[in-house]
Formats: structure tokens, C-alpha cells, sequence
């Protein structure tokens, strides 16, 4: 990778993180580094300062409180696509986890960084919506939590402001009838239409990843894509990105009361 | 006498180059520092085509750690063009420079060079020189091109057509008047970007004591590099010492001398030091040759019975902005494999080759024959829909037999040996074909898109005797045996990848017989290998392998003078059997090259006129190429909701003659066969109709992935060639040329009971949606 050049920081608790963040004006949080380092390669981001969050240990665990679950931001792909209490607890997590990228990104890539890159093609979005996940974000005030409908605010942007760091994200505990489908771009790997779906007793929640620029919950079963407008590129027209989410959804619903 | 020693060649070793490769110990051109190295970045234009009006490099100069910026004011005239070794008459050559001049033509097209200290310098050098581009109208649909009101890709050649060329022999307007049937179909090849996983790079080192200039770089063809490299820097062949470290992949992206090549050279002479330049995954994209790109219209003139008559084609070549080594040659190539492995005695192929503001287009894997191969094999199957035939059938119908080679084509070919109703056999009884065909009836029945497809295909590789190759066709070897009895074969392919360190030591184990742990291969340094033509069209061991045994037949005839000698005798007494120099009928009195060779060495006690030293050279020169074949067959499912296809089935039966080691072939024909199964399913470049690269990185540019590939079946006929004392016909691309039709057959028999004959690759998922929701609203 030939950057351009930067200052690097590396601190040492999530404080200090802040701390430095409201510093620098012109700096980036490097988590696991799968959206942020393409971006410097290219040179198409090209920060002045670098703050490496990925040796703050106390950002990266899974751990039941309650009837949530909580997951530290820094927490990677693959110990979401492992863990033995998502597995048992919430199941859509580690099944959308095993659809990114490939193992090297899974082992390196992690849920917050690629929730605060907000790319409107990546997974998490999806279950996130369709769980309903609370995000805790830390700022020099303190920590603030937003819901996840609160979150996504546009493509490549969320609530998170330049001073903040997403510190945890909060799930709340289902049964076995989730489901992920996702139509994937070829080239990249990321979803052209995910569809994550959550059966909560007689309530169905859809989260829409990849389709429009930004994720979205579905209001209608019937027609996925009624609120929005998809987006359309040389990976898939938005009259196919439409087809997909709703032959997707059906799968997933289908899927998912199948697990029941 | 020893007991009958273990036989190497047949053996499916696992290659000597493995450990270092798979450990990360081997050496590419960036592990590489020499002292005093300084780095190079290229300022690449971002538009299809501009006028330069001018570039300031004043800032990009006064940055800290920055040697020089030049543009192509400063070296256009210190270098020769970029060499095309393809002689077509009336071609009309751009004679592109090392850098664009007034004008850049391409979207990379480098506009000035950095060197500096570092790197990262040089990278920060490009952000800081200012390019006035005055943006032009840019063509990058060929067809489009040859319309009248077309821009211009060099406004000075008048038009944008390079050259036509016409391949015709035979009556061909008497098999179409006598055809029952003129099949006609239109297909596009789509554009393919190498992309091997080692971009380009190189280091330039020049001896101003000497005179004499060391490039080491990522190249298939580092002897052919030194030929043609004089004439672009003015350093003379002797001079010139060229190494192709460990090569990261080529696939023909490495068959070429590119202007960095000798840009850097030319630097490392102007500023007294050795520079280096590696190419970024972008540059690699936009400014390493593509692939295919041809548009062809092909008719084919039949009899009922599904006998071909005459084959026509109409070819629209895509050459992109300027030649490359061979880019006018790959359509032509396309023209000698027209008719496939079928008897036709008329053809006639018409290809334009056209001038687009594009990367310019070369040999990639398979180089023109996959072009052929796809087109023949895909009509074949619209022959037997249109006439209601057995695909099979058909194709049975048309073979040469087995009796009937050598065999002449009608596009001035001669294929070598062959049998290809016994691939297509073979292959048939590997797949169960009958109850892959109830298969398919099963799930037909059940709603399903399950279709099945075949190719039988033949292809060109040995490259080949000198009169058919710009630069000669030959190889050369040279095995020397040390005085330690140990054993060092040179060769002149350079292999970077296909595992000839290993086979060429399998041939060398077996003739010389001696244990394979005590040879080396040496390959791709011309200080090494004096004399070469390297490794493409699947040739290192057809003709590489023979030069070698050249090589070993003189050095036991040299044994037999000198085991004579000490065993008191007279050589033609002398036999050699596994390593062992025996008097006839006297096994027991015996030498072996152990004692051999430290005699001839030492030469104390050696006959008169005899020799020092065990060393053999030979040049092979090939008396044919050789024709490989074999019958793939693919069975798939589409989802008819996501236009998803699936492999149900996967079987090649691949005939390259004898097999040097069998999991080489196997892994050859593998590759081969993923490459295709991009080329088929989903790659393709994609440059807009401003010619801007929408496809220049991995993000949107889509590779085979270990999980898009199949379960292989693989099995093989043995049919041994003429041309050469191995046998070998090479299978370096037999899996890519083969593999492409079958698959594509495959899908568009699955889709065929909805009244779909043909769709262009790539076969995207949306590609098959459409066709779907065509032919039910035909259908409603």
C-alpha cells in the first residue's frame, strides 16, 4: 500500500480514542482495515491522522446481559461466525458473518468498523435493522445509544458523528426462525440484494441490505422495495435488484419459518 | 548390473518448486533490492483520449526525495517504439511510444515517470504534476469505430481499421449453394483482463564500466526480451542480460516487452543508478494487454445430416490503442483453428482488425484458438437444434478418424495425430452419460433448467516450427553433468509455473538414470540460459523437453566413448542401460556416471581425442505443432428465479500425448478450466462508451474463486505426436480452450426448452433472468 503520508496514533482505551479523535480534525479510526485501507490505497481517503483502535481489547467481546446480547464494536466477522452463544442465542448473526467476504476478511474485518463505513452493499446492516439492535456510540460526553433505524442516515453515513467511536452494539435474544439470503456482487463479494429476516411470534421483521442507498426494514412483505429506489450499476440493474430483494425476502421468510 | 531402477516419468510427483512457493521463500522482483536502487511511478492520463497541452512537472521536482520527472518531451526520442512482431500486410502501426506525446489515446496511458528515493516519494510525486489534458472524443465500441462519423483513435492513420486479413481455401460459395442449411449465428468474445495475481515489475541495473545492463523482470519471455530490446534502448545483445525471476503468473499478460520495460532500463542508464518499478492491481488493469474481444458473425453451410460443407466468419477484432508483441496475430490464430477438429474443405474467414481508445489486446491464455473453439463448438449445437439432430451426432458425423491423420485442414493446418471419438468416449462412459441424460429428463419433468453440454475441441500448442514464428520456434537445452556425478539441465523456456523443474527432471531421472534429487533445472536468466524462446502456447516440454533429450543422447554416446575406454573395449560394445555403462553380454562389467565423470574431468586417463567434461547443447526444431484434444462435458442447473448457475457435473477427457507427470496435467487442465468458468459465468472488462475502464480493480473486475469450482472429474487418452521424440502435445491451455464451449452449451441446453438458442458471455445471473422473461412473454 503506497498512501499518502499520515500521523498514527494508537491509543490505549476507548477514552483516549475519543480523546484523540476531537483532537484532529481530519482523522479516521482504523479498525479491522477492510474498508478504511483500500480507501487510503487508492488514495481516495487520505486522512492526517490515523487512530488504530484495534489493540483496545476491552472493544472486542460477546456476552449475554440479560435478554440482550452485547457485542464490543471491535469484535471480527469470524468470532461472530464462531461464537457458541450467537449461535444459541442469535442465530442470524453468525449466519450473515459466514456470507462476508472470505476467511483472511472475516479474520481481520469487524462488525463496527464495517457498520460505521456504511456501505450500502455490506451485510450487517441488514440483521441489524431486522433485530432492531440498540448501537452505543462514545463521544467526550459520554456514550449515547441509537437504534438502528436511527443509524443508517445515508450512503456511507451514520448517526456516528466525526468525534465519535461506535463502542457497542446490543441484540436482543431470538428463536431459531431467522435467516439470511443474499444475491452477492461476483466481483466484490457484497450483497446486490441481502434480505435478513426475524420471526418474532406473529411479527416478521426484514432488513434490506445492498439494494437502495441505504439499508432499509421492509414495510411490506408483498413489495420489498416500496419505499425505495434501487440503485442500478454495471453489478445489477434496479429493475433485477428489485426482482432479487423480493425473490430474496420469499426465501427468507420461507427459510426462516422453516426453522421454527 | 543394478536392479531395474524406479521410472520417474508417469509419476505424479509433487513439483520441487512447491516448498518454496507455498513457505513464501521464493524470490519475485519486489523481495529484490540492489544498492543505491531508486523507485518508479507512471502518471497515467485518466481520459480515453485528450490532447496534452502541457505538463508541469516544476512541484513534482522539488519534492524531497525526487531524482528526476520526465515526460515524453524528454525520452521519446532516446527510445525506440514498443515492438510488434506481427508482419501483416497493410498494417498501419500507431508505433506507440514509451510515453504519450501530444496526445494520450488510452485510460492509463502513462503521460510522465517519477524516480525517486523511495516509493512512497515517487507515489507522491504523481499528485503534484499538473497535466493540462484537453479532453477529445473517444471511440470504445469496435464496430461503432469502423462507422464513417467515428473519432478517430489516431486521427493521423486516416481510420481506424489496423489491417484486414482474409484466411480463405476451398470452394466456398459452391458449399453454400449446395447446402441444405446455412446456420447463422452472431457472437461476441467478450474483452478479459489477465490479471495474474503477480502484477508486472522490474529492475533496471546498468554497468557504465561495462557498458552492459541487467534487467531483471516479470516476463514469460526473458530471452525474447533480450532480442528485441536492443532495438528500443541502443544497449547491443551481448550486452544485455535479462532474468525472469519467480513469475507470479502470466497467462500471455508476460509475453510482451512493454515501454516501462525499457523506460526503466533507459533510466537507470540516464541517472547512473538502478531503478525499480512495480506495478500497482489499477495499473495492472488498464495498461497489461486484455484478451479476446472479437465480434464474429459465422455461417455454416450444412447438409441435412448435419454434414458441415462450408464455414464463413466475419470477425471484428478489438485491438485496442496500439500493438502489443502479437496483437494482430491472435485473430489470425482464431482463423487457423476455425473449423475445429472437423472435416469442411471450404472456409473463408474476413477479420478487421480495429483501432479503439482501449488497452491494446494480446495473447491471453489460449491466444486466438479459445475464440475458435467457443465459436465452432457453440454452432455445432445450434447445427443439431436447427436440424433436429443429436449434438453428439453431429459432431461424430464430421471427426477425421483415427486412420485419417496426419491431417490436412483446409485453413492450411496439418494435425498431427488424433482420435477424437475415443476422447468423446471415454469421457461419455467417465459421466454415466446415459444417466446423466435421465437426469436431466427427471428434472425437466420436475420444472427444473438442468442442461448439459459438450465440446469436443482440438487446439494448436507446441509453437512451433520456425517458419511459422516471427522469432523462430526452436528450443534450446543444454545438460551438463558435474563432476560430483551430480546432474544441471538449462533450459530455454522459462517456466513460471508449469512445474518443468520438476518434469524436465522426471525425463532427465529416467534417460540419464540417474536419482532425481541430483538434478537441478536451471531456467529463465539469459546469462544462464544463453539461447531461448521461452514458455507460451503450450510448448516448454513438447520442444524444451526434446532439446534436452537431444541434449542426453549425445552425452551417453559421449559415456559409451568413455566407459569403452576404461573398460578396455570398443564403444559400439558398449550398451547404457539405467545409468549403467555395460559390455554387451558382460553386465557385470560395468561403470556408472559416478565414476564417469570424475574421469572425464580430472582427464588423465581419457582416449585420445576425447573431450573434457560432460556438457551437451541442442537446438530442437520441431518438425509440426502438435494438436492436443479431448471432449469436456458439463452439466448444470440454473435457478430460474436468480438466473443462478450450478455445476451438476464436471468431466474432461484431455489427450496431450504421453504424460510427463500426471498431477502437472491435472493442474494445468484445472486451471484451465477455472479460467473458463469466469470467462463463461461472469468476467468480463467493461469500459464505457467514453472507453472509461469501469473494471480496474477486484471490486468489480470478478475472478474464479475456489468455492465457484466444481467437483472435477478428469480422465485422458493417450495418442503420442509425431513432432517431436517425447510424444508430448502440451497442455497448457487445453483445459481454458475445451472447457469454455462445454459450459456454455451446458447453460444454453438448460435453457433451450424455453426456446433459447444462444446468449453472449459472460452469462451473468441477470443476462439469464432476461432471456427467461423474454421467452415467457414470447411464449404467453
Amino acid at each position: 500500500m503506497i498512501p499518502s503520508s499520515f500521523d498514527y496514533f494508537r491509543p490505549q482505551n476507548l477514552d483516549e480514542a475519543v480523546k484523540f479523535l476531537s483532537q484532529h480534525e481530519d482523522a479516521k479510526v482504523l479498525a479491522g482495515g477492510h474498508s478504511l485501507i483500500p480507501a487510503m490505497k487508492l488514495r481516495l481517503a487520505q486522512p492526517g491522522t490515523v487512530i488504530d483502535i484495534s489493540r483496545i481489547g476491552d472493544l472486542s467481546y460477546i456476552r449475554e446481559q440479560g435478554d440482550k446480547i452485547l457485542i464490543g464494536a471491535m469484535t471480527t466477522h469470524h468470532d461472530i461466525e464462531s461464537s457458541a452463544l450467537l449461535k444459541e442465542k442469535c442465530p442470524l448473526l453468525p449466519e450473515v458473518a459466514a456470507c462476508i467476504g472470505d476467511v483472511q476478511v472475516r479474520n481481520k474485518g469487524t462488525i463496527g468498523g464495517s457498520l460505521v463505513h456504511a456501505d450500502p452493499a455490506a451485510d450487517w446492516p441488514a440483521p441489524i435493522l431486522a433485530l432492531d439492535a440498540e448501537l452505543e456510540i462514545a463521544g467526550s460526553n459520554g456514550r449515547r445509544a441509537v437504534s438502528a433505524s436511527e443509524f443508517f442516515v445515508d450512503m456511507m453515513q451514520t448517526a456516528v458523528q466525526p468525534n465519535e467511536i461506535l463502542s457497542e452494539i446490543r441484540i436482543p435474544k431470538t428463536a431459531k426462525s431467522v435467516a439470511y439470503v443474499k444475491s452477492a456482487q461476483k466481483a466484490s463479494g457484497f450483497a446486490i440484494a441481502g434480505v435478513a429476516v426475524v420471526i418474532f411470534g406473529n411479527q416478521t421483521r426484514i432488513g434490506v441490505t445492498g439494494v437502495a442507498a441505504k439499508p432499509f426494514r421492509a414495510s411490506s412483505v408483498e413489495n420489498i422495495c416500496a419505499d425505495v429506489e434501487p440503485l442500478n450499476d454495471i453489478h445489477a440493474s434496479a429493475e433485477f435488484r428489485a426482482h432479487l430483494a423480493q425473490v430474496n425476502a420469499r426465501r427468507a421468510v420461507e427459510l426462516a419459518r422453516s426453522r421454527e | 548390473m543394478a536392479a531395474a531402477t524406479k521410472k520417474y516419468v508417469g509419476q505424479p510427483l509433487k513439483r520441487v518448486e512447491d516448498p518454496r512457493l507455498i513457505k513464501g521463500i521464493a524470490t519475485y522482483i519486489d523481495d529484490m533490492t540492489l544498492p543505491g536502487m531508486l523507485h518508479v511511478a507512471f502518471l497515467r492520463s485518466p481520459y480515453a483520449h485528450a490532447k496534452i497541452n502541457s505538463i508541469n512537472t516544476d512541484a513534482a521536482k522539488a519534492l524531497p526525495g525526487v531524482i528526476g520527472v520526465f515526460t515524453g518531451a524528454e525520452v521519446n526520442d532516446k527510445c525506440g517504439v514498443v515492438p510488434c512482431a506481427s508482419q501483416m500486410p497493410d498494417l498501419k502501426n500507431p508505433n506507440h511510444k514509451v510515453l504519450a506525446g501530444g496526445r494520450a489515446y488510452f485510460v492509463g496511458h502513462a503521460v510522465a515517470v517519477v524516480v525517486a528515493t523511495d516509493r512512497y516519494v515517487a507515489r507522491d510525486a504523481l499528485d503534484l504534476i499538473e497535466v493540462d489534458y484537453e479532453p477529445l472524443p473517444a471511440v470504445s465500441d469496435p464496430q461503432k469505430a469502423l462507422e464513417k462519423n467515428s473519432p478517430l483513435t489516431h486521427p493521423e492513420l486516416g481510420s481506424n481499421t489496423a489491417f484486414t486479413w482474409t484466411l480463405a481455401n476451398g470452394d466456398i460459395d459452391a458449399a453454400f449453394k449446395q447446402a441444405d442449411r446455412v446456420v447463422h449465428q452472431c457472437m461476441i468474445h467478450q474483452r478479459l483482463t489477465p490479471m495474474a495475481i503477480e502484477p508486472r515489475g522490474c529492475i533496471a541495473s546498468h554497468h557504465p564500466g561495462e557498458g552492459t545492463m541487467t534487467l531483471w523482470t516479470s516476463t514469460q519471455i526473458p530471452h525474447l526480451i533480450r532480442t528485441l530490446l536492443p532495438g528500443m534502448i541502443g544497449v547491443a545483445e551481448n550486452k544485455l542480460r535479462i532474468v525472469a525471476p519467480e513469475v507470479g503468473g502470466g497467462f500471455g499478460s508476460k509475453l510482451n516487452l512493454y515501454a516501462e520495460e525499457a523506460l526503466c532500463c533507459h533510466l537507470a542508464m540516464r541517472l547512473g543508478a538502478p531503478v525499480k518499478w512495480i506495478e500497482t492491481r489499477r495499473e495492472n488493469a488498464m495498461s497489461t494487454i486484455h484478451g479476446r474481444d472479437q465480434i464474429a458473425d459465422y455461417e455454416i453451410a450444412v447438409k441435412k445430416d448435419g454434414t458441415l460443407l462450408g464455414i464463413k466468419s466475419r470477425t471484428i477484432a478489438d485491438l485496442g490503442s496500439y500493438l502489443q508483441l502479437l496483437t494482430p496475430a491472435i485473430p489470425t490464430l482464431t482463423g487457423l483453428m476455425l473449423g475445429g477438429c472437423y472435416k469442411c474443405k471450404a472456409v473463408r474467414m474476413d477479420v478487421t482488425g480495429v483501432y479503439t481508445n482501449k488497452m491494446a489486446t494480446d495473447a491471453y491464455r489460449g491466444a486466438g484458438r479459445p475464440e475458435a473453439t467457443y465459436a465452432i463448438e457453440r454452432m455445432m449445437d445450434v447445427i443439431a437444434d436447427e436440424l433436429g439432430l443429436d449434438p453428439i451426432k453431429v459432431r461424430q458425423k464430421n471427426f477425421p478418424k483415427p486412420g485419417e491423420f496426419p491431417f490436412n485442414t483446409p485453413t492450411g493446418l496439418t494435425y498431427d495425430s488424433g482420435n477424437y471419438q475415443g476422447a468423446l468416449k471415454k469421457a461419455q462412459q467417465l459421466v454415466g452419460w446415459e444417466k446423466l441424460l435421465k437426469q436431466r429428463d427427471t428434472a425437466r419433468k420436475a420444472g427444473k433448467l438442468f442442461g448439459i453440454g459438450i465440446s469436443t475441441y482440438v487446439e494448436i500448442c507446441a509453437l512451433g516450427p520456425s517458419k511459422m514464428m516471427a522469432a523462430g520456434g526452436w528450443e534450446w537445452g543444454c545438460v551438463r553433468i558435474e563432476m560430483s556425478a551430480k546432474v544441471t539441465v538449462i533450459t530455454g523456456t522459462t517456466p513460471h509455473g508449469q512445474g518443468q523443474e520438476t518434469s524436465f527432471a522426471q525425463i532427465v531421472a529416467d534417460r540419464l538414470g540417474v536419482p532425481i534429487e541430483d538434478i537441478v533445472v536451471m531456467r529463465g536468466d539469459t546469462a544462464v540460459a544463453h539461447y531461448g524462446r521461452d514458455t507460451y502456447g503450450s510448448r516448454a516440454t513438447a520442444v524444451g523437453g526434446s532439446a534436452i533429450v537431444m541434449c542426453i543422447d549425445k552425452l551417453v554416446a559421449k559415456g559409451k566413448i568413455l566407459a569403452a575406454h576404461l573398460l578396455r573395449t570398443k564403444p559400439n560394445k558398449i550398451e547404457f542401460r539405467d545409468g549403467n555403462f555395460f559390455i554387451k553380454g558382460s553386465p557385470k562389467k560395468s561403470v556408472t556416471w559416478k565414476q564417469l565423470a570424475p574421469e572425464s574431468y580430472l582427464a588423465k586417463n581419457i582416449p585420445p581425442n576425447f573431450e573434457p567434461g560432460f556438457e551437451a547443447s541442442s537446438f530442437f526444431e520441431p518438425s509440426n505443432c502438435t494438436y492436443p484434444f479431448g471432449t469436456h462435458i458439463v452439466a448444470v442447473q440454473i435457478d430460474r428465479e436468480t438466473g443462478e448457475v450450478t455445476f451438476v457435473k464436471y468431466t474432461a477427457v484431455d489427450d496431450c500425448g504421453p504424460q510427463i507427470n500426471p498431477l502437472l496435467v491435472e493442474g494445468q487442465v484445472q486451471g484451465g478450466i477455472a479460467h473458463s468458468l469466469g470467462q463463461v459465468l461472469f468476467e468480463r472488462t467493461v469500459y464505457d462508451e467514453n472507453a472509461q475502464l469501469i473494471t480496474g480493480e477486484f471490486m468489480d473486475y470478478a475472478m474464479p474463486r475456489a468455492k465457484d469450482i466444481p467437483e472435477y472429474l478428469l480422465g485422458s487418452t493417450v495418442t503420442p505426436s509425431p513432432s517431436n521424440p517425447l510424444g508430448i502435445k502440451g497442455v497448457g491451455e487445453a483445459g481454458t480452450i475445451g472447457a469454455t464451449p462445454a459450459i456454455a452449451n451446458a447453460v444454453i441446453d438448460a435453457l433451450s426448452p424455453l426456446g433459447i438458442r444462444h446468449l453472449d458471455l459472460p452469462l451473468l445471473p441477470e443476462k439469464i433472468w432476461k432471456a427467461i422473461q423474454q421467452a415467457k412473454g414470447s411464449q404467453k
